[in-house]
């Protein structure tokens, strides 16, 4: 696909005798909400970390708006308009929600070698800040420190973060994770309001929250893609079926065979 | 500015400061002169590391070097006979400047007990490097004849002049660095202490941000190193020695690490702790055995370590922290 904005091509990582990433094709398009699933272990997170930068894949390319970014370190991809949200809540503890917000403008509003001005103090960098809490529904909370906020206010932090660096793309590592159900049902909403605007890819254990958002989702197994399609292809096809979503029941027959 | 109990602290140790000379030309009292100068020079040491250390969580346990480095740059001159102030300084700042962009070069690509133990590293080789100069006095230092000379109309060697010189260095190197960590600039940096990893991910290149803060730390200490050795008219490699950086931490942390004013109160509590333990012992010791015991005063040490400890343990905000939080209560 030559109009993909982000291609995986053939990307193969290992760690010791374990592969991680097993040879993954993939082509997210311009627009489009992209979902990854798979059990636990599957790699996704190895994946998203290759994507962002922290890893390097042993074999293999990734194209982003055309251009090879392989070997491009973390804070470039970034800069090309590549966001990602983590897993396991990655804020600035000792900040406000607004003063972390106006980080990530300000990682886009040219060089920070500016010693003099309040930076505090300026709207350029406030203003795009507060716009992002805005969005996902945090502006109340603007002046909060992120240590007196809820897990489920922390989420929503990670994703106003990532908007604040107005990227092309982002990147959602398990946005869900431990949210209750009214939590999880608002960062729907959130993210349904984003994919208009945003290609986004998804990396999320909720699934009915993939199937509700997706318009395309790839199944992980071991590292390596399994099927890739639309959600009711996906939901359809019989591999799938066995080695993820019918997981239990598969379990449950080989323990009874054994018995 | 609003008027804290913090705001008052400052504003009073400013003020004392300022008004020493007053004092000690009233009562002829030298030696207050000379510890206060030593005081307000170190403090420029103890401020310019809380700038990488507090701010930045760069523990550099090497930060002498800078001291000893800005002190050798003029000592040597003043030997070849170079002593006009306009050429010694700059390029103490400058030499200062370059061994903090080797040091921090490597070192900054390390974390945690291995960037102390690399900063450390760094300062030892250039302590025996000095311990080496024969020329310039190996490890028994070297007397510098000539204080800098800045023509005419500044006289380093007048005491009063030279003491509210510092001290206007202090106030101002103070003042730059409360810009600077609010700038933005500042920002990246403590972001960096925070979390380097997100910083990243959010677009920020942290290590060159870092390496300019370590430079320019490394630069303002080199100046407290300038004026150590016009003060004592003497260098040595002690100036360097790795309790010398062990010090600056503990000024850093009794004040009150990542505030822009506790190393100087740190400083100055330190060393006023140094001079007056003893005498503290010795005249308590005349009140218990009816003479005073010379041989107690030498364990003054005895106190300030138990002191440094209760601060570390119950006031990690140190000296500054317990003002901020004394409205609180």
């Amino acid at each position: 696909m030559a109009d993909a904005l982000l291609q995986i091509a053939g990307v193969t990582k290992r760690f010791g005798g374990v592969v991680a990433s097993d040879n993954v094709v993939l082509d997210v398009a311009p627009g489009e909400l992209h979902a990854i699933i798979g059990p636990n272990g599957a790699g996704k997170t190895t994946l998203i970390g290759q994507l962002t930068g922290e890893l390097s894949p042993d074999a293999g390319r990734i194209m982003f708006e055309g251009a090879d970014i392989t070997d491009l370190p973390v804070y470039q991809r970034s800069a090309l308009g590549l966001a990602r949200s983590f897993q396991i809540t990655s804020l600035f503890r000792d900040l406000s929600a607004l003063d972390n917000v106006s980080l990530a403008v300000q990682a886009h509003a040219g060089h920070s070698f500016r010693f003099w001005r309040d930076a505090r103090g300026e709207p350029e960098l406030r203003d795009p800040a507060r716009a992002a809490l805005d969005r996902v529904g945090l502006g109340a909370r603007a002046n909060a420190f992120v240590a007196s906020m809820s897990h489920g206010e922390h989420r929503q932090l990670e994703l106003a973060m990532a908007l604040a660096t107005t990227p092309r793309m982002l990147l959602l590592d398990e946005p869900m994770a431990g949210l209750g159900p009214e939590e999880s049902a608002r960062m729907v909403e959130t993210l349904r309001g984003l994919k208009r605007h945003l290609t986004i890819l998804l990396i999320e254990h909720d699934m009915e929250a993939v199937f509700a958002l997706a318009d395309r989702i790839t199944v992980l197994v071991y590292g390596r893609v399994i099927a890739s399609g639309e959600p009711a292809a996906i939901r359809a096809n019989a591999e799938v079926r066995q080695a993820y979503l019918g997981e239990q029941e598969v379990v449950t027959t080989a323990g009874a065979g054994h018995g | 500015m609003k008027l804290t109990l913090r705001n008052a602290m400052v504003a009073a140790v400013v003020v004392i400061l300022a008004l020493l000379p007053l004092y000690a030309s009233l009562t002829g009292n030298t030696f207050m002169m000379t510890l206060f100068t030593r005081i307000i020079i170190l403090a420029i040491a103890a401020v310019s590391l809380n700038l990488i250390m507090g701010f930045g969580g760069m523990v550099s346990f090497g930060h002498a070097a800078y001291l000893g480095i800005g002190g050798y740059v003029v000592g040597i001159l003043a030997k070849e006979g170079i002593d006009a102030g306009l050429v010694q300084w700059p390029l103490a700042l400058l030499f200062s400047g370059l061994f903090a962009l080797g040091v921090g070069a490597l070192s900054l690509r390390t974390r945690g007990v291995y960037f102390i133990m690399i900063t450390l590293a760094f300062t030892q080789v250039i302590y025996y490097v000095a311990n080496g100069l024969d020329r310039y006095g190996g490890d028994d230092g070297l007397t510098i004849q000539k204080r800098s000379e800045f023509g005419g109309f500044i006289n380093l060697s007048n005491r009063t002049f030279f003491y509210y010189l510092c001290l206007a260095l202090l106030l101002a190197a103070v003042y730059l660095v409360w810009r600077m960590v609010n700038s933005r600039f500042g920002r990246v940096i403590q972001g960096a202490r925070s979390n380097d990893r997100r910083m990243q991910a959010i677009g920020f290149p942290t290590f060159r941000y870092k390496l300019a803060c370590f430079v320019i730390a490394g630069v303002l200490c080199g100046l407290s190193g300038v004026l150590l050795a016009n003060h004592t008219n003497f260098i040595s490699p002690a100036l360097m020695h790795w309790t010398r950086s062990g010090d600056l931490i503990v000024m850093a942390v009794l004040g009150g690490m990542g505030t822009v004013f506790g190393p100087v109160l740190g400083a100055v509590a330190l060393l006023v702790l140094e001079e007056a333990l003893p005498h503290l012992i010795g005249f308590v010791s005349s009140i218990v055995t009816g003479k005073e015991v010379a041989a107690a005063k030498e364990y003054w040490q005895l106190i300030l370590g138990p002191m440094l400890l209760l601060v570390v343990l119950y006031a990690r905000g140190g000296i500054d922290g317990l003002i901020a939080s004394a409205r609180r209560g």
